[in-house]
């Protein structure tokens, strides 16, 4: 008897043990975090005014702004996403619709997520000996492909994943009134997967908006403001990664700027494209 | 009557000439989606026919001492890639064995122990952390983790295992802040989230009839989730620590900022090292000569060849835990 209760009292404690150390991971986690985003707040908020968005990336040890670098990271994401996003949701129709149960299908999928968690700076080594090499120079283009290439996984796995969702009852009744079959996945299951789809593109913008390493040697970075696409152009992250790692202090604090500034813009990113989906699912 | 009949032939050329039209449509809306597919399969293979071009000056150079070798000499020109090998094996090493147990912990809390109305903010709010870019780990480590190890966590291990043999090799001075295990910190936080949500959904394929038998004969949550969950998920949690992995391997920018750039090897943990991206990101545009150029982008090939194995086994695994539960 004493032996039962005993077992069931080691039992027990070792029950709250483990559950304890569960918490404390959580909280371990959470805090760590909490820590981060503290300190980005902090040394970033005390760095924000008007010269940051109205003036140009400074010389050493001046005063100066981010707009050129903010300007560079706009372009170069917008045209990312615009060569990328329609790459990406064709393929993700192939898997979908034409494809479904073909062989390619699977090999695509699988390659896909590959490329999906692929390291970007090895993709900046593709975009710089694809483009960069041939051309002579860096330019804003190569870094808008290698941009581009980030975004087309992200892409083809929600296109796939929300189409895959969609009723075949409503392809069906499409079909059974005589519309072809691209007419179907125009006009039926692009609408009925709208919403998954935009929140797929919108993730995309918001990996892409604040990856550095493929931008390093594609875009390279400018000083001074720049709106050829053929030439090397500036961007938030590599000006970041620039400004953090030099002795000045002004460069510094834009520097945590800047990063509050893409952190920011990441997080309203996501937590929009969530809502978006959340949305339906509540449905 | 005779008008309808008239006017039919007329009409069925017309409805041919629509079906014609449609089934071309079709057919081009076809090719392009399914060209665009393949353009996915294009794109990996050109990453890796690219890497290898640009690296053949180096390999065929050196030969197999490229992989053996721990010197990198931009000035006599001996490049060897056995430094930052090294130092990206530790690093991730020590990331994934201190991010491992933490993201189980946070699964099994999410999933047993955190309060309903809880649930969906954390594990959203882990889901947005996995979003951060990684240049804002860095930038927190090289200005806040950094100095805070320099000057109070450091000096005291360094203390405290001093008269250890084994172990003050391991821990010896002097303290930097960057190196090794700040870097390993720091790929731990970020691996941490995808480990974490890859956990938490694993867990969440487990049929809960299984559970409910367990506490039916008395288990506690613990004994539930060591002897039923983590058994029925293991295929699941191996794939996304394989995952996180590949990402904490490929991971740039966050390590480029505190690994604190040396090739070369050491046993102390607290030394500044190198990995093969971070070097990557650091030399690339200031290599002069084509040859170092080409043993940098073999650097790439080799991280390329690493992760590409790794995540083609999570992957895998991951296929497979999926295709169970579509049983």
């Amino acid at each position: 008897m004493s032996t039962a209760t005993s077992l069931h009292q080691s039992r027990k404690r070792k029950n709250s043990v483990m559950m304890t150390l569960c918490v404390a991971a959580a909280g371990i986690g959470l805090a760590w975090l909490a820590l981060i985003l503290g300190a980005l707040l902090y040394k970033g908020l005390s760095g924000v005014n008007l010269a940051v968005f109205t003036e140009m990336t400074p010389p050493p040890g001046d005063a100066g702004g981010l707009l050129n670098a903010i300007y560079g990271s706009i372009m170069m994401t917008i045209i990312g996403v615009v060569v990328g996003t329609p790459i990406g949701v064709l393929a993700g129709t192939y898997m979908a619709e034409y494809g479904r149960f073909s062989k390619l299908t699977t090999v695509v999928r699988f390659i896909n997520d590959i490329l999906l968690s692929a390291p970007s700076i090895i993709i900046g080594l593709f975009v710089y000996e694809l483009m960069v090499r041939p051309m002579g120079h860096f330019s804003a283009i190569a870094g808008a492909v290698a941009l581009a290439i980030l975004v087309i996984p992200v892409v083809v796995r929600t296109t796939e994943d929300m189409l895959n969702l969609v009723p075949n009852a409503l392809r069906e009744a499409g079909t059974a009134i005589g519309a072809p079959r691209w007419v179907v996945i125009k006009s039926v299951a692009y609408r009925a997967a709208l919403s998954g789809i935009v929140t797929g593109i919108l993730l995309s913008i918001a990996r892409i908006s604040g990856e550095t390493a493929p931008l390093l040697f594609t875009a390279l970075n400018n000083q001074f403001w720049s709106s050829n696409l053929n030439a090397p152009m500036a961007s938030l992250p590599v000006t970041i990664f620039q400004f953090a790692l030099s002795p000045y202090e002004e460069w510094q604090q834009l520097a945590w700027t800047g990063a509050l500034i893409i952190t920011l813009t990441v997080l309203a990113l996501s937590i929009f494209a969530r809502s978006l989906t959340g949305r339906r699912e509540d449905k | 009557m005779s008008a309808v009949q008239e006017a039919l032939p007329a009409i069925r050329g017309s409805r041919d000439a629509t079906v014609r039209r449609f089934a071309l449509t079709d057919a081009i809306f076809h090719g392009m989606t399914r060209a665009a597919a393949i353009l996915v399969l294009v794109l990996l293979g050109g990453v890796a026919i690219s890497l290898f071009a640009g690296s053949w000056q180096a390999l065929s150079t050196f030969g197999f001492s490229f992989l053996t070798s721990e010197s990198w000499n931009p000035v006599t020109e001996k490049f060897g890639a056995l430094a930052p090998i090294y130092g990206t094996i530790i690093t991730s090493a020590i990331a994934i064995l201190i991010a491992v147990p933490l993201g189980i912990g946070i699964a099994i809390f999410l999933t047993e122990l955190c309060p309903r109305p809880l649930r969906r903010p954390i594990g959203m709010a882990v889901e947005l952390l996995a979003g951060i870019p990684s240049i804002i780990y860095g930038i927190w480590g090289l200005f806040v983790l950094a100095p805070f190890l320099q000057t109070t966590v450091q000096p005291f291990i360094i203390n405290v295992f001093h008269g250890i043999p084994g172990l003050n090799s391991l821990f010896a001075g002097p303290p930097y802040g960057i190196g090794l295990l700040t870097s390993s910190l720091i790929l731990a936080i970020m691996v941490l989230p995808f480990i974490t949500s890859i956990t938490k959904d694993v867990f969440d394929t487990v049929p809960p009839v299984l559970k409910e038998s367990a506490y039916g004969i008395g288990c506690t949550t613990w004994e539930v989730t060591r002897r039923v969950v983590i058994p029925y998920t293991r295929i699941g949690i191996m794939g996304g620590v394989m995952l996180g992995l590949g990402r904490a391997l490929g991971e740039t920018m966050a390590v480029t900022f505190v690994i604190g750039n040396a090739h070369r090897i050491s046993t102390s943990l607290f030394a500044p090292a190198t990995t093969i991206s971070a070097t990557i990101a650091n030399e690339f545009t200031e290599a002069v000569g084509d040859l170092y150029t080409s043993s940098l982008v073999a650097l790439g090939l080799i991280l390329f060849v690493i992760t590409f194995l790794i995540l083609a086994i999570a992957r895998y695994m991951l296929m497979r835990i999926d295709a169970r539960t579509g049983a």
